[in-house]
């Protein structure tokens, strides 16, 4: 059977894990491939890392940052942040990425995820969706989540499918940094509406959290970062929980 | 030990050669038929689509010199899916080493499948039925990482199974032929014991 994933989701800038607090605030949380190299050790099924970085000269870090987590870690792992050419998908997958997420760039040139899933193939193109809802309707924002789209998030979800995305990161922006619990009414809505795997993340507090993201938002990953960075819910803890709730797990 | 890892411009191939670096050795990514002829083990790896990829193998007249390799050949994803006779995906025949066929997951020929299948099918899946030497001390139902769209049919070259949907082939052997799946180098310590038991055959 399938198993469902846990996936830790490491911001990164200089070689070391930062976490955004609703998306502002930064917290140091210690060095990126110690702690991934722990992860895949406790459990971990795959690992996010998002490059934080502004300046041309630190993105060009991250490909040396991504080779040396190839390395290390015999668990797959996605990579993104302010990716947004076909070049630089190529340079990071071949320094070992597994898969590449894009988000505001994939708004801006919608054609840049028929082009990129074309080249390197669907199942290594994510799509990172940040939504918020305003007066009952969901919408896209991009740009770290400051910038409105107005674009309709069920709709976008369905056209970055049609497109050639193999997988979609959706991020709910109302219950990130909360940990008041994933978003499991707009989650099983979404699983409803794709057909590609859905990995949820904002809100994840508690294993609770986990098993209905499971459950009840039927989705097919869970990522979450300072649950995990600050030893609040140990992966192997959590994975017992969800084995005991009969949801399928690697152990 | 001489391990040649065919190049073929068939994707990310770099977590193999970290893989098999991870075990002590140094892989040559190439396509000189010399070279691959003249290694002791081949890992045949591979991302993509079948009929570009088949295209690209013929382009380097690899689809000569694989079929014919003596010592042990290991093919991964569309590695294993190119050794077989015929795929579904861009209607091509293969390297048809093995005597079975790739299919697409929920074709519309399959009414016994579930509509809800995701596809690909994409993460942790257990293995079982295992069978030979690379799974040795690997555990029965091991969970192994699969990203496949398309899957090769049940067929008595069979090493172990695995079942999304539908029971499919996750690795298979004929001779000095290995084929799995499931990215092996991307499978943590099972996947890993795997790969240490074909550099050992």
């Amino acid at each position: 059977m399938l198993k469902k994933r846990i996936i830790p989701c490491l911001d990164v800038k200089n070689g070391r894990t930062v976490k955004g607090v609703n998306f502002e605030n930064l917290r140091d949380a210690g060095d990126a491939i110690e702690l991934a190299a722990l992860y895949a050790q406790q459990g971990a099924d795959e690992l996010v890392f998002l490059d934080i970085t502004a300046t041309i000269e630190e993105r060009a870090t991250f490909i040396d940052f991504v080779k040396n987590v190839a390395k290390e870690l015999d668990i797959p792992f996605t990579v993104g942040g302010g990716i947004n050419s076909k070049e630089r998908v190529s340079d990071l997958l071949k320094a070992g990425a597994d898969k590449v997420s894009i988000n505001s760039s994939a708004v801006k040139t919608p054609d840049l995820i028929n082009e990129l899933s074309l080249e390197f193939g669907s199942q290594c193109i994510v799509v990172a969706v940040d939504t918020k809802r305003i007066d009952q309707k969901d919408f896209v924002f991009v740009h770290a989540g400051k910038t409105n789209t107005g674009l309709d998030t069920f709709k976008w979800l369905r056209e970055v499918e049609q497109r050639g995305a193999g997988e979609i990161l959706l991020t709910s922006m109302d219950h990130d940094g909360t940990k008041s619990g994933f978003d499991n009414d707009m989650l099983v809505k979404v699983a409803d509406t794709l057909n590609i795997p859905i990995i949820a993340s904002g809100g994840a507090g508690s294993v609770e959290h986990f098993i209905d993201v499971f459950e009840k938002g039927l989705a097919d990953a869970a990522l979450a970062a300072s649950v995990f960075h600050f030893g609040e819910i140990p992966i192997p803890k959590l994975k017992e929980a969800l084995s005991k709730n009969n949801i399928p797990v690697r152990l | 030990m001489k391990v040649a890892i065919i190049e073929y411009n068939a994707g990310n191939v770099q977590s193999v050669i970290f893989a098999l670096e991870r075990l002590g050795i140094n892989p040559v990514l190439t396509d000189d038929h010399n070279v691959i002829s003249g290694a002791d083990k081949v890992v045949f790896p591979g991302v993509g689509e079948a009929s570009s990829t088949m295209k690209r193998l013929k382009e380097r007249k690899l689809d000569e010199l694989i079929p014919n390799l003596k010592q042990p050949v290991l093919g991964i994803c569309i590695g294993m899916q190119l050794m077989c006779k015929h795929s579904e995906e861009g209607n091509v025949d293969c390297l048809g080493i093995f005597d079975a066929n790739v299919r697409k997951f929920k074709s519309p020929n399959d009414i016994e499948i579930n509509s809800t299948l995701k596809v690909p099918h994409m993460g942790w899946n257990n293995i079982d039925n295992l069978k030979g030497k690379l799974y040795k001390d690997v555990e029965v139902g091991a969970d192994m990482y699969f990203v496949h769209s398309y899957f090769v049919e049940t067929n008595p070259f069979q090493t172990s199974s695995c079942h999304y949907g539908l029971y499919f082939c996750a690795s298979m052997q004929k001779d000095n032929f290995y084929a799995v799946q499931y990215h092996t180098e991307k499978s943590s310590k099972q996947g890993s014991q795997l790969l240490q038991n074909f550099l050992e055959l």
